[in-house]
């Protein structure tokens, strides 16, 4: 069974420094992090102190509500540091690595013969089970409840992203394994998602087990949220799960190998990056890891991720759990003459036709972080629909969002969408409102009150 | 460039909290960034963001709108040269016109920039552009002789309980421009309608003799009516006015109203750049002429609808008021329901209310009012029918 989605919305951003399909290096790690907060609304609980010792896939924190989701090192090593802020909240686990890695040996096992709550409790216990991100909020699963279905986007549209074809290509029959073991955890099956662009040639329309959707359109139709609306919107009360391609590869070489081994291709990409390309890595690895890319010297901001939903982490900063990207951008603190009054502003992009950008299509972009302008009320209200492919209405979803009006923000659809599902919306906002963050508050609030 | 910048950053800290003129904060805050797109870099996000901003967006209104306001000007002169037979060349024509309509511009940047760079300041929030198109508009919908006073109250009370009540801009219900109008309309009627008030001069040379320039007093048989007051084909024959000078815009009216021809180019700038929405102007020409040519099937009138579209601020309140992206409706189906009812609402007025000759004011400000309830009801019909397509699927 095969469907076709085709979406006519969208925005493919123009930004230069995309990574050329190679690997330039197998990163050593030194030092590498687990990051609590890459999970919404974790509390995490320490399960490690500084000095002691642990394997790839020992338990180092776990999660203070359900205390079975743990949390695991990448990598083999030492503890070295536990990075708390504000409030003590804790930030970071850095770990030491290990000259050569081991691993803990969590066993080989058949996924054909292995029921759904074993399938469970391996996952639970080798620390991938935070892999699975629940619909609605975008949360860690929760390992109680039976979704009604299970999504997979096996191609980024987002902008620079990695190419899915490309960094998993030698991880096809990991994929299958994992699929078939998410397969037993719902009755709705799992549902993948194919780029129509390369429908061709991708590795993933082989993939068995599985209920293949065609998804042909410009960004966000990559976005696993953006399938889900059309596949089946999720409704009130009901519950999906998504799982990117990237853990299904860690998932599937679990089962495959017994080891929790999440190493990953990742794109080193931006206009700042120096012959972007891509490397092999951990999650948790650190920006020093990649120095080759950048120049140090310059004012850059460092993304984990890509640049619409990313995480600024700082030059010395980690790559977060979920992430195979990095973005290195110019700060883009500096004052332009006029800017908004010059006929034309060649350098920049711009997806109104108030600017002239529309001219030259296939022009890629060096595009920094400035803001372009200051904060002002919702004023213009067609800008944003233009590139959000789903039957929503963002202005009135985000307004009840800033009302705290649950009621209104259940009916405008609060539990379809997770913030990079609007970051679009947020690019292209001519009153520079901070919508992500809007919908970050809206799902905290439900969470709160909700749950 | 860099010596501008560093004069900005020297005198920064004056105006900045705690230093010496820190109460004129927002004020220099909206002449800097008028001045430099400011160096804000994102914080939480997207890392990147368009650089398209609401000043942007807004000068490509004021843009717009330079046609028609040129035109005005001339037109301001010219009507002035046609009622006293005084046979001006151009430049005389752009000049009286220049000393007509720029206090105008000048009372309605003055005391409505004002307000907001006051109640920014109150606030403490940066200055917002919106008024940059309201000021340029209030000039172009009033008469040219509208007493500058009266033009200054009604753009205070526009601003005051138009906008800065409801939060400024963005949070308005009203077109602020047209609640300027319809202040001046009810507060001061013998200002506003008539036959005397839209051609310079005349109102005051009616009541006082003299005038500007008056030459040897009006010219034989001058009216001053605009088409809209004599709307019927006989009427329309006896003032004078065929099809192409309504078209081409020179007939007396408020400044900016009369010529389709420049309208039209503001038009074609809004709908390019898609500042404005084509599908409220095309919805909005359609009521229109729809109820028109109702009223000539059923006799109302004698002009084929199609005449409703060239006279009276039909045209010019379609293309540049009734789009006002913040008091139309905001849904895409709404937005076609809210124009086709302006349009179709404008020309009820006109043809069956014998007290009001023009009725593009009341009907967008009538339809500003409802426009959230169309929203409303487009979004209720929305979710139960994405509701329903759930359960059957």
């Amino acid at each position: 069974m095969s469907n076709n989605i085709y979406l006519k919305k969208g925005l493919d951003l123009p930004i230069n420094g995309s990574a050329a399909q190679n690997t330039k290096k197998v990163i050593v790690p030194d030092v590498v992090a687990v990051k609590p907060t890459d999970f919404r609304g974790l509390v995490p609980k320490l399960l490690v102190r500084e000095g002691d010792k642990v394997l790839a896939g020992t338990p180092v924190l776990a999660d203070k509500m359900s205390q079975n989701i743990l949390f695991t090192s990448p990598v083999s090593g030492t503890v070295a540091e536990v990075v708390r802020g504000e409030k003590r909240k804790l930030l970071e686990v850095r770990i030491k690595a290990d000259a050569v890695q081991e691993y803990v040996d969590f066993g080989k096992k058949k996924v054909a013969e292995l029921s759904a709550q074993q399938i469970r409790e391996a996952l639970l216990e080798a620390g991938l089970w935070p892999a699975l991100t629940q619909r609605p909020y975008g949360i860690i699963a929760n390992p109680e409840t039976k979704p009604k279905a299970i999504f997979v986007s096996t191609f980024s549209t987002a902008p620079l992203a990695a190419n899915l074809d490309y960094a998993l290509n030698d991880e096809l029959a990991n994929i299958q394994t994992a699929i078939d073991a998410l397969a037993k955890l719902t009755d709705g099956g799992v549902h993948v998602g194919i780029g129509a662009a390369n429908e061709s040639v991708t590795p993933f329309r082989k993939l068995q087990n599985a209920v293949l959707h065609t998804v042909a359109g410009k960004h966000p139709a990559g976005n696993v949220g953006v399938q889900i609306h059309h596949i089946s919107p999720v409704q009130k009360g009901e519950i999906v799960w998504t799982v990117s391609p990237v853990m299904l590869a860690a998932i599937g070489k679990l089962f495959n190998t017994g080891k929790y081994d999440v190493r990953r291709k990742i794109a080193v990409t931006g206009p700042k990056a120096i012959s972007p390309a891509y490397v092999e890595g951990y999650p948790g690895i650190s920006m020093k890891d990649v120095k080759e890319f950048y120049n140090a010297s310059e004012n850059l901001r460092y993304v984990s991720g890509d640049v619409l939903t990313g995480t600024n982490v700082g030059a010395e900063g980690f790559i977060g759990f979920f992430d195979n990207q990095i973005t290195l951008l110019e700060e883009g603190d500096k004052y332009e003459l006029l800017g908004w009054a010059k006929p034309f502003r060649t350098s920049l992009f711009s997806a109104s036709r108030t600017y002239f950008s529309w001219l030259t299509p296939n022009k890629k972009y060096d595009m920094d972080t400035n803001l372009h302008g200051g904060p002002r009320a919702f004023v213009v209200n067609d800008v944003y629909g233009k590139v959000l492919p789903m039957d929503l209405y963002p202005v009135y979803l985000l307004k009840a969002c800033l009302a705290n009006d649950i009621d209104k923000m259940e009916k405008f659809g609060i539990y379809e969408v997770i913030e990079e599902d609007l970051a679009l919306c947020e690019y292209v906002c001519p009153s520079k409102i901070y919508i992500q963050q809007i919908i970050t508050d809206g799902i905290a609030l439900m969470l709160k009150e909700m749950c | 460039m860099n010596g501008l910048r560093n004069f900005v950053d020297k005198i920064k800290p004056t105006f900045e909290k705690g230093g010496k003129l820190g109460f004129l904060h927002s004020t220099f805050d909206a002449f800097e960034t008028f001045l430099f797109v400011p160096n804000t870099v994102t914080r939480r996000g997207a890392h990147v963001r368009d650089c398209v901003d609401l000043k942007r967006v807004m000068i490509m209104v004021v843009i717009a709108l330079v046609p028609a306001m040129l035109f005005g000007i001339w037109n301001t002169g010219y009507q002035h040269s046609l009622a006293f037979g005084l046979d001006w060349g151009f430049w005389n024509i752009v000049l009286y016109g220049l000393v007509k309509v720029l206090p105008l511009y000048i009372v309605s940047y003055l005391v409505g920039l004002g307000i907001e760079f006051v109640s920014a300041q109150i606030q403490g929030h940066e200055v917002n552009e919106g008024y940059l198109v309201s000021g340029m508009l209030i000039p172009l919908i009033v008469p040219v002789d509208v007493p500058l006073w009266m033009l200054a109250i009604a753009v205070a009370f526009a601003v005051i309980i138009g906008k800065e009540v409801f939060g400024g801009t963005g949070m308005n219900i009203w077109n602020p421009a047209l609640l300027t109008r319809a202040f001046l309309f009810f507060s001061y009627p013998s200002k506003m309608s008539g036959d005397t008030v839209w051609t310079g001069g005349v109102e005051r040379f009616v009541n006082e003799g003299v005038a500007f320039q008056a030459g040897n007093g009006l010219v034989d048989g001058f009216s001053g009516a605009t088409p809209l007051a004599n709307a019927s084909m006989q009427g329309l024959q006896n003032s004078g006015y065929s099809l192409w000078d309504m078209i081409l815009g020179t007939i007396p009216g408020s400044v900016g109203e009369t010529s389709v021809i420049a309208i039209l180019i503001g038009a074609v700038i809004l709908l390019w750049t898609g500042v404005a929405s084509w599908k409220i102007m095309a919805s909005s020409v359609l009521g229109g002429l729809a109820i028109g040519y109702l009223g000539y099937a059923v006799g109302a009138t004698d002009l084929p609808g199609y005449y409703q579209l060239v006279m009276g601020g039909f045209l010019f309140g379609t293309v540049f008021m009734a789009t006002d992206p913040v008091t139309s409706a905001q849904t895409e189906c709404g937005k076609w329901i809210y124009g086709f009812l302006v349009g179709a609402l404008a020309v009820t007025v006109r043809l069956w209310n014998p007290g009001y000759p023009e009725g593009m004011m009341l009907a967008i400000l009538l339809m500003n009012t409802f426009a959230p309830l169309i929203d409303h009801y487009v979004i209720e019909g929305s979710i139960k029918r994405r509701a329903k397509k759930v359960k059957t699927a």
